[in-house]
């Protein structure tokens, strides 16, 4: 047996769970018809999970975009100070972000593909709650028991079927998510660890040596500035003067 | 007869036309029993491509169960396997 038919069985398996046996079949119209609503509500709130999962992966690659282009600055101010080994190191983390962006640019694009396909999903289960409502009260009028029991019951069926599909690509969704948002909290707690990027830290290791590059520059700068000063007046007496003993004039002679 | 692209929609293909679906779905079949990725991913599409191109899509009231189901046309060779072992998939 194909594939086209196993699945037609599957989905033929989980429509069976959904169909309640009602006396009357004009009743299962009725039941259809509030399975169908709930089953609405059911794919309008996984498009919504779906949409919160989107939001923390963009949130997530704005801050190591963010961290990305500071490492860049740093490389670039650490350069201007004429310190390469600090550019180096700050271009080498850079190098070890970009897999982490790329893999949350995959994990975007599939996150936003199936916020598509559920929101189409939706907008098919709506437009069928509108005609299947109207329907259903043409066909408890229309007809007898009898025909009822054929005709409702091809009718059920096949709504049952949409609600099954309906039902799986949810299933699927609610699957992604899920795997993807173990993955985003592996990536919260790297992010809040430090162990990428110190992020909550405004002054880290890097930052830190390049002001202390400057710091330093600052110093030697007014040092100069200071002996240029002192040059151009009478020599300065530095330290204690020459001569004196040790211990003082009031110390004991050996 | 009917066919439904999982997550899509039914669509009404003549039934000429299911010779072309028949040889289409043998190279699906193959992909799945050899678990090849790539023969998987482009049979899959050709064959949503040739239900969608022979089939008429149904109004959304026809309220109809279909004869034949396609996977979701992202579908993975793994997600495929796993949903085929699942209750109503047996090969029979």
């Amino acid at each position: 047996m194909g594939v086209m038919k196993r699945m037609s069985g599957i989905l033929q398996a989980k429509t069976n769970k959904m169909l309640d046996k009602a006396e009357d079949p004009r009743d299962s119209l009725d039941l259809s018809y509030q399975k169908l609503l709930e089953n609405l509500q059911k794919v309008r709130r996984s498009v919504a999970d779906v949409t919160t999962a989107k939001k923390r992966i963009e949130l997530q690659a704005t801050q190591l975009q963010g961290q990305a282009d500071k490492l860049q600055q740093q490389a670039k101010d650490a350069l201007g100070q004429n310190r390469e080994d600090l550019a180096r190191e700050a271009l080498a983390r850079r190098a070890a972000l970009e897999p982490q962006l790329t893999d949350l640019q995959t994990q975007h694009q599939q996150v936003a593909d199936q916020e598509k396909k559920l929101i189409v999903t939706a907008q098919n289960l709506q437009t069928q709650v509108d005609a299947f409502r109207t329907k259903k009260e043409t066909m408890k009028a229309t007809y007898t028991a009898a025909e009822a029991q054929t005709k409702i019951g091809e009718a059920v069926s096949g709504i049952s079927e949409s609600m099954g599909d309906a039902g799986m690509s949810v299933q699927r969704a609610q699957d992604k998510i899920d795997s993807m948002q173990a993955r985003a909290g592996a990536m919260d707690e790297l992010l809040a660890s430090g162990a990428l990027t110190d992020l909550t830290n405004p002054v880290d290791d890097i930052q830190a040596q390049l002001d202390q590059v400057s710091a330093t520059s600052t110093v030697d700068n007014q040092l100069a500035a200071l002996k240029a000063e002192i040059g151009a007046g009478a020599p300065a007496q530095i330290g204690p003067a020459e001569g004196e003993a040790p211990g003082g004039p009031g110390g004991v002679p050996a | 007869m009917i066919v439904r692209i999982l997550g899509e929609a039914q669509f009404d293909v003549p039934d000429t036309d299911r010779s072309t679906l028949d040889d289409l779905e043998h190279a699906l079949n193959a992909a799945v029993e050899g678990n090849d990725e790539a023969a998987f991913a482009s049979s899959l599409a050709a064959l949503i491509d040739a239900v969608r191109r022979t089939g008429n899509p149904l109004a959304p009231d026809s309220f109809t169960s279909s004869d034949l189901v396609v996977p979701f046309s992202d579908a993975t060779l793994d997600e495929t396997k796993a949903l085929l072992k699942e209750p109503g998939g047996e090969r029979a």
